[in-house]
């Protein structure tokens, strides 16, 4: 794999939690390279460090030690409010709980990391609303969280991480709170998502979901124990 | 977008937003009215003192205007020797008195100043004509009302009674000439106003040339301090007092009434911080999933700041519209209730709106907005993004 083709560089992560006297090895030296337009998905029991590691990835919290490059920029060591707009320009997520702000409507909602970017208002409507076209809520664009069904929240939701053309998604569960039918339907549009080139690293208990991705990394007790290209 | 979300914040807690700005809204009138209060009195006294330009008056030594029944000799030559100041313009004697007012079988107490209707400087002609000749006189409308006369009419008035006799003594016909409003005296004062020389004629007295009062116009650019001094030296029987001197007088005697003003108004922004401030905490308290996933997708801690102490101020800017409406409402009826305590001048306004005190309040509102919303502001933009989306996924 050729260094400009990385999207995702992470070397011997580390990450120690204070929990009462000894403290706790979240991950004990995980290394990852994602190459750009790769489909990820991290794989593993409860509380074997996915999410701690979809964290240090994602530049929202910072490893005991090891270093993290997203496009060559090592993330580790920026300050909070370089980690901030380093997210807001290059990282896109999805959570399980879709985490929409609940007083803003479907397309404010997409609209937020761009006018925080400093998108101009008609630009980044015209954006929002072709995003919600791409994710099949053209129709819903005006309704607010409460509205959507938990699908079409978590439909927003990827509309929003993709507002500032991310150079990574990162997705935390993002079937955990959606039914199988739904789930379904999520699974085939991080698939179209991925064919039309955005990089994707999911972190996920839902077999589906990893069996879509192209690669598979399986996680245990802070370890990657094992990493397979199915694809 | 930043003001769509405080927006929406409120839209999201409608009662409650409600609520807190109704909170605000009573505490910023209580604000206003006590800055009102502390400041209504001196800023209405002074205005009244004022009204007709007079910036000395002259009483008898020791003594505040028509404080006693004392009164100072020699008038004529009194005004004869402050007119030769070139630096005095104009100046007006003013003599007090008691008239009884003869209606068939009943008779009627009624106060009676002596005046030069040219300089004159105690009321405001409403209705007639001055009282020019010597047996005119104006009148106040209580004494209207409890006469029952007109203007026009002729009446009986008499300056004693002699107890021996039982008879009232220097009785005199007298003519109505006019209705006034008499500018330092009860809103509700039977009050007659006549030539001055008419009630020296009917007040006995060893010298009858006498006053009970001067009040001096002074020329506009001379030193009202130096004149004072001046007059002093030249009227010896008399002390000047400027309308500075009795506005530290003033001071003086209000100092415990406004240090109350300044304890209730410093309690109502207390508490109108407090409030604002509990609110906006309770509200970040609530959206710490939503505030950590903002920074998660890249919202900068900056502009969550601002979102949190947005919030604050709008509540504080809007309560405080609100409470300036409300202040001025309770502040009319309060003044109106506190107006009406006898003896006092119907000049004086105890809340009087001024908008230098409307802008303090609303300013101090403003700040305590800001300031109730810094806590909440640095405690959501603080928050461990990581943390904190653990702590809401397992919650």
């Amino acid at each position: 794999m050729t260094g400009s083709s990385l999207v995702l560089h992470a070397r011997d992560l580390r990450r120690d939690y204070a929990m009462g006297e000894s403290p706790v090895h979240a991950l004990q030296g995980v290394s990852l390279e994602v190459a750009s337009g790769d489909y990820v998905a991290i794989v593993g029991p409860s509380g074997c460090g996915k999410s701690t590691l979809l964290n240090l990835l994602g530049a929202i919290d910072r490893p005991t030690a090891g270093t993290v490059q997203i496009r060559g920029r090592g993330v580790e060591s920026l300050s909070d409010a370089e980690a901030t707009r380093f997210r807001l320009l290059h990282i896109g997520f999805v959570f399980q709980r879709f985490y929409l702000m609940p007083a803003l409507t479907a397309r404010e909602n997409v609209e937020l990391p761009m006018a925080e970017a400093g998108v101009a208002r008609a630009e980044r409507r015209a954006r929002a609303l072709e995003l919600l076209d791409y994710v099949g809520l053209r129709g819903r664009a005006e309704h607010r969280p409460t509205q959507l069904s938990g699908g079409e929240q978590q439909r927003v939701a990827i509309a929003r991480a993709l507002a500032n053309r991310p150079a990574l998604l990162l997705c935390d569960e993002p079937t955990g709170e959606l039914d199988a039918h739904t789930g379904a339907e999520m699974i085939a549009l991080f698939e179209r998502l991925n064919a039309d080139g955005t990089t994707i690293v999911v972190v996920t208990h839902d077999e589906d979901l990893a069996g879509a991705a192209r690669r598979v990394v399986h996680m245990r007790d802070g370890h990657v124990v094992s990493d397979t290209r199915t694809r | 977008m930043l003001l769509t979300l405080v927006r929406a914040s409120f839209r999201r807690r409608r009662t409650r937003t409600l609520l807190a700005v109704t909170g605000v809204a009573v505490s910023a009138a209580l604000l206003l009215d006590m800055v009102m209060l502390s400041s209504g009195m001196r800023a209405s006294f002074r205005s009244m003192l004022l009204a007709r330009g007079f910036e000395l008056r002259l009483a008898p030594r020791g003594t505040l205007p028509f404080d006693t029944e004392a009164t100072i000799d020699s008038m004529s030559a009194v005004v004869r020797t402050l007119q030769a100041n070139p630096d005095i313009v104009a100046v007006s004697p003013v003599l007090g008195g008691q008239l009884h007012v003869l209606l068939g079988d009943a008779r009627l107490s009624t106060v009676a100043l002596g005046l030069v209707p040219a300089v004159e400087g105690d009321y405001e002609l409403r209705a007639g004509r001055n009282p020019c000749a010597s047996d005119a006189m104006v009148v106040s409308q209580p004494f209207l009302d409890a006469t029952h006369l007109h203007v026009g009419d002729t009446v009986r008035v008499a300056a004693g009674y002699d107890t021996q006799m039982r008879a009232l003594t220097g009785q005199h016909t007298m003519v109505i000439t006019g209705i006034a409003h008499f500018l330092y005296m009860p809103a509700d004062a039977r009050v007659v106003a006549m030539p001055i020389a008419s009630l020296q004629a009917m007040i006995p007295a060893p010298n009858p040339d006498r006053a009970s009062l001067f009040m001096l116009r002074v020329r506009k650019g001379a030193d009202v301090e130096q004149v004072r001094r001046w007059v002093e030296r030249a009227v010896p029987r008399a002390t000047a007092i400027s309308t500075e001197t009795a506005m530290q007088q003033l001071d003086d005697r209000l100092r415990y009434f406004r240090q109350l003003a300044f304890i209730l108004g410093s309690v109502s922004l207390v508490v109108g911080f407090l409030l604002v401030s509990t609110l906006v905490t309770v509200s970040v308290n609530e959206r710490l999933g939503e505030i950590a996933v903002m920074r998660a997708i890249g919202i900068a801690s900056r502009t969550v700041i601002l979102q949190v102490v947005l919030e604050g101020t709008a509540i504080m800017i809007v309560g405080s519209a609100l409470g300036l409406a409300l202040g001025l409402v309770t502040a009319r009826y309060l003044n109106g209730i506190l107006s009406s305590f006898p003896g006092l001048p119907a000049a004086i306004d105890f809340f009087l709106f001024q908008p230098r005190d409307a802008w303090i309040a609303l300013g101090l509102l403003g700040v305590s907005g800001i300031a109730a919303g810094i806590y909440p502001a640095w405690r959501g933009a603080s928050l461990p993004i990581a943390t904190t989306l653990r702590e809401e996924a397992v919650g």
